[in-house]
């Protein structure tokens, strides 16, 4: 009988032990995506800061595409504002879209164009786009080892029990021109 | 990723403590037949300051004695940094400093003890014979170096084996200056001794190339990973392997950090060398894709 509630006794202590480790792994996991997606933040910031420069620039050669300035203006303080990955991907897509209408104005506008300001500021938002690109990967690389974790069984259970829910990817178009060259052998 | 660096933390702890074993195993031996009992705490002692000091200064070290020069974030190495930088933030590690040594010989290695004091450097001639692709792929091997802290494991090991080797370069010296009236352990124990002193040096060696092969093949596979395009590394490695220059600043003591071995036209045994052949990394990597 003795032994029986001892046998019982371990066979508890165990389920314990094991079910702190998945708790912690969760706890981890999730710290890690959310760390992660403070890399994300830093890029777009970056990107939110360069905006207003470009646009005074583009204005100083391009008066009269009011229009396209507060389009611009506006997609940017709706992204600033905007909440949760899905809904910031969104808002990041519609400034992405914004801001390729202002370089294909400012195609028309060969001054423009030739000035040093503006490739400079071109070539930091190539860069900043590439950065997002990269933070973007660490990120959904994260959130994707949570949610298996999540989802697998018998983790799941745990994950139900202390209300673990699967994180959201952050999803951006992928414009055809940054995709790899598939090499065939 | 994580996975692998906490396994490689895990092994870190284990072959120290194996390392160490050996090290205590080998000094008793060797105190016992030479009748002196200060040789392992004396090599302890030195092994330890050794270590510590090569824990933090390895990477100065290593990049004095490579002639290597930090580069500035401007051009012309604004696309080097950029490549970096993008790479760093893939693999979640803050950006290592960038060296350039000037040597056109294709080669880049990485060094420091943890990826906060992470340094990556690159041959002026790997920036002029590598495309970008290329480039992309050579850097996010020397990441995973760093990513996996293997430049910490190879530290230690470098060590331990340098402990294995002085503790037995000792022990030989001592027999041989030893005075032949000491009193001392009988014949058989001494030849004992001086097997173990012949052979210890060279186990140790052997794995620590063991261990160094494996993590070329990882950082490989990890860094593949991170650009997502194995055949840009593959196609570096083909070119970095063909080109017949020789690189002037590498010795021993650093040839086993580059990301291929700058010795060429010396080909060492399998078994003898710290990289594995480089048919066969282009052909796990291609195998990737």
């Amino acid at each position: 009988m003795i032994a029986l509630i001892w046998i019982l006794i371990a066979i508890l202590v165990i389920l314990i032990i094991w079910l702190v480790a998945i708790y912690n792994g969760l706890v981890t996991l999730r710290n890690r995506a959310k760390e992660a997606w403070s890399d994300i933040d830093v890029q777009l910031k970056r990107r939110y800061d360069l905006i207003p420069n470009l646009v005074e620039t583009v204005k100083g050669y391009a008066k009269h595409e009011k229009e396209l300035f507060e389009n611009v203006t506006k997609a940017r303080t709706a992204a600033i504002n905007a909440q949760g990955a899905a809904a910031q991907a969104k808002a990041e897509n519609a400034l992405t879209d914004a801001l390729k209408s202002i370089f294909a104005v400012a195609e028309n506008y060969p001054q423009l164009r030739a000035s040093e300001n503006f490739q400079k500021l071109q070539d930091e938002l190539t860069d900043t786009e590439n950065k997002i690109e990269a933070a973007r990967r660490f990120y959904n690389g994260n959130v994707r080892d949570l949610n298996i974790k999540i989802e697998k069984f018998p983790d799941s259970i745990i994950a139900g029990m202390f209300g673990f829910k699967p994180m959201e990817l952050f999803e951006l178009e992928e414009s055809e021109a940054k995709e790899p060259v598939k090499v065939q052998f | 990723m994580y996975k692998q660096i906490d396994s490689n933390k895990r092994k870190t702890a284990l072959l120290i403590f194996v390392f160490l074993i050996f090290i205590i195993g080998l000094g008793w031996v060797f105190g016992y037949v030479l009748d002196r009992a200060w040789i392992l705490p004396a090599a302890v002692v030195f092994a330890t300051f050794q270590a510590l000091l090569s824990y933090y200064y390895s990477d100065k070290i290593t990049l004095t004695i490579s002639h290597a020069q930090e580069v500035p974030r401007k051009e012309p190495f604004l696309q080097l940094h950029r490549i970096v930088e993008n790479l760093a933030i893939t693999a979640g590690l803050p950006k290592p400093r960038i060296y350039l040594i000037d040597d056109t010989a294709p080669n880049a290695f990485a060094t420091g003890r943890d990826p906060k004091h992470a340094a990556i450097a690159v041959t002026s001639g790997l920036l002029q014979k590598l495309n970008k692709n290329e480039l992309e792929g050579v850097i996010s091997h020397e990441l995973s170096h760093i990513g996996n802290y293997d430049i910490r494991l190879m530290t230690i090991v470098v060590v331990l084996y340098g402990v294995v080797a002085l503790v037995s370069d000792w022990f030989l010296r001592s027999l041989w200056f030893r005075d032949r009236e000491e009193r001392g352990a009988q014949g058989v124990l001494i030849l004992i001794g001086i097997a173990l002193a012949i052979l210890a040096p060279i186990a140790a060696l052997l794995i620590q190339l063991a261990i160094s092969r494996k993590r070329e093949y990882l950082a490989d596979a990890s860094g593949a990973l991170l650009t997502r395009y194995p055949e840009g590394l593959a196609s570096a490695l083909e070119k970095i392997a063909k080109d017949p220059e020789p690189l002037e600043v590498a010795n021993r003591a650093t040839a086993h950090l580059y990301i291929v071995n700058p010795f060429k036209g010396k080909s060492f045994a399998t078994l003898f060398s710290t990289h594995p052949p480089i048919e066969d990394r282009i052909k796990a990597l291609r195998q990737m894709a």
